[in-house]
């Protein structure tokens, strides 16, 4: 029997009706058509699922969909406002944090959560942030390098 | 795939129990997921009906009594014990071995009382928990019960919950003056599950350097998490040297029941129960003199 879900998604109200097997990632991205998200391992292991729910980092693969019933998502796609770049955006872009991409979401999402929680991290701090987050290509450097760029206050935003 | 199921959301624990009772083995508890989903998707789990206990806000508590020591609800996140300054300052091993658990994500969703009750045996709260002499408080309809951690686990996956009972709390005693408890887990990338793992406390006594109590617990060792009783026999009552340690870490590894498969053989998990019981009992006893 299908369950009601009602929940927000980067600002935006919707209510689904929803088998309750269904995955928070598959809601997301099949029944929301949130691409952004990506579905690496579908095991808990890489991250690149990952969004940000009711303001924690959680792997949306890893996530009953019900259980963000009456929440919060911020998704990827959320991040940008209109056209202009979430800092974290930025900053990976000037640093060159990403090559084939596919982590790169989870990547930010994590990285925003890290800095909701904590504006100022070491570099040690950054590295325990993200260590949820697997990536192929770069080998991290670039993305903690993107990082300290946004810690510094490289991407402040304009007023 | 995961198979459809009934959903059901009970908001107090009056009413989980409730279900429970009404479904008895067609049913399966979720809290935060993290470990239960995986084994649905893979099809190894498939109730008819799935209770939701995860909001139930009434189990998700750390509180903190000089007299009765800490008491940590069931669904208290992974992530509040590591950031709870009661836990930190009081019984820090905790918040140090949380920390070192999954990642942020999963710390974050999945609950403390959800990773006891999986009952893996190379889980990381277990063989803390039991270094630290806690107990466990069930409930069901009939009442509430109280075991020993240690007494939790049955064989691999397996717990000592009563159908139609849930884990409610975790209670974890005051920490003896000059005690010193550490836990190390070896592992190939850091924050996986324990290859091994061994969690140590010394509680030492008024003269110089004499050990009046130890508590050794091994993760990933055997079929359950374990106390190496034999390997505590060794240390127990004496002052702890070197060559003591190394005869505990010896004794230990025959105690450990070890499986071999992809991660390590059963003689390499021997080998780092040797090794980690010896180490962590140094450490632990460095912990204890500063204590």
């Amino acid at each position: 029997m299908k369950k009601e879900l009602r929940f927000t998604v980067n600002g935006q109200p919707y209510e689904l009706y929803i088998k309750p097997k269904t995955i928070l990632v598959e809601v997301l991205r099949a029944h929301l058509g949130l691409t952004g998200t990506k579905r690496g391992c579908d095991s808990s292991s890489c991250g690149a699922c990952t969004v940000i729910l009711n303001g924690m980092a959680v792997k949306s693969c890893s996530v009953l969909a019900l259980q963000a019933n009456g929440g919060e998502v911020l998704t990827v796609e959320g991040l940008a406002k209109g056209n202009e770049l979430h800092p974290l955006q930025k900053a990976f872009l000037d640093h060159g944090a990403f090559q084939c991409g596919f982590c790169t979401s989870g990547m930010l999402m994590s990285s925003k959560a890290l800095l909701d929680e904590n504006p100022n991290p070491t570099k040690e701090q950054i590295k325990e942030g993200i260590d949820g987050n697997i990536c192929r290509c770069t080998g991290y450097n670039s993305i903690i390098r993107a990082l300290t760029g946004v810690v510094k206050g490289e991407y402040k935003e304009e007023k | 795939m995961i198979r459809d199921f009934e959903y059901l959301t009970p908001k107090t624990l009056e009413e989980a129990l409730t279900l429970l009772d009404k479904y008895g083995d067609e049913c399966k508890v979720i809290a935060g997921g993290q470990s239960l989903l995986i084994l649905m998707k893979q099809g190894l789990v498939a109730p008819e009906y799935l209770i939701d206990i995860k909001g139930i806000t009434e189990l998700n508590y750390i509180k903190s009594d000089a007299k009765e020591g800490l008491r940590i609800g069931a669904l208290t996140p992974h992530r509040a014990i590591e950031k709870s300054p009661v836990v930190r300052n009081g019984f820090a091993v905790l918040a140090e071995m949380e920390n070192r658990l999954a990642s942020i994500q999963t710390r974050n969703w999945g609950t403390i009382g959800g990773n006891l009750c999986h009952g893996d045996p190379a889980g990381d709260p277990a063989p803390v928990l039991i270094a630290l002499n806690a107990n466990l408080k069930m409930a069901s309809l009939k009442g509430e019960r109280t075991t020993a951690i240690e007494d939790f686990f049955l064989d691999y996956f397996e717990t000592a919950l009563e159908p139609g009972e849930l884990l409610t709390e975790i209670q974890v005693p005051v920490v003896p003056p000059r005690t010193g408890t550490v836990y190390i887990k070896f592992n190939v990338i850091e924050s996986d599950l324990a290859t091994v793992g061994v969690a140590v406390s010394i509680t030492l006594g008024s003269s110089e350097g004499i050990c009046q109590d130890v508590r050794i617990a091994l993760g990933a060792a055997a079929s359950t998490p374990v106390r190496a009783k034999q390997a505590e026999a060794v240390l127990r009552g004496k002052k702890i040297t070197d060559n003591l340690l190394r005869e505990a870490g010896q004794i230990a590894s025959t105690e450990a029941e070890p499986i071999s498969d992809i991660y390590a053989s059963e003689e390499y998990r021997r080998e780092l129960v040797k090794v980690l019981v010896k180490r962590v009992s140094r450490e632990a006893l460095a912990r204890a003199k500063q204590a």
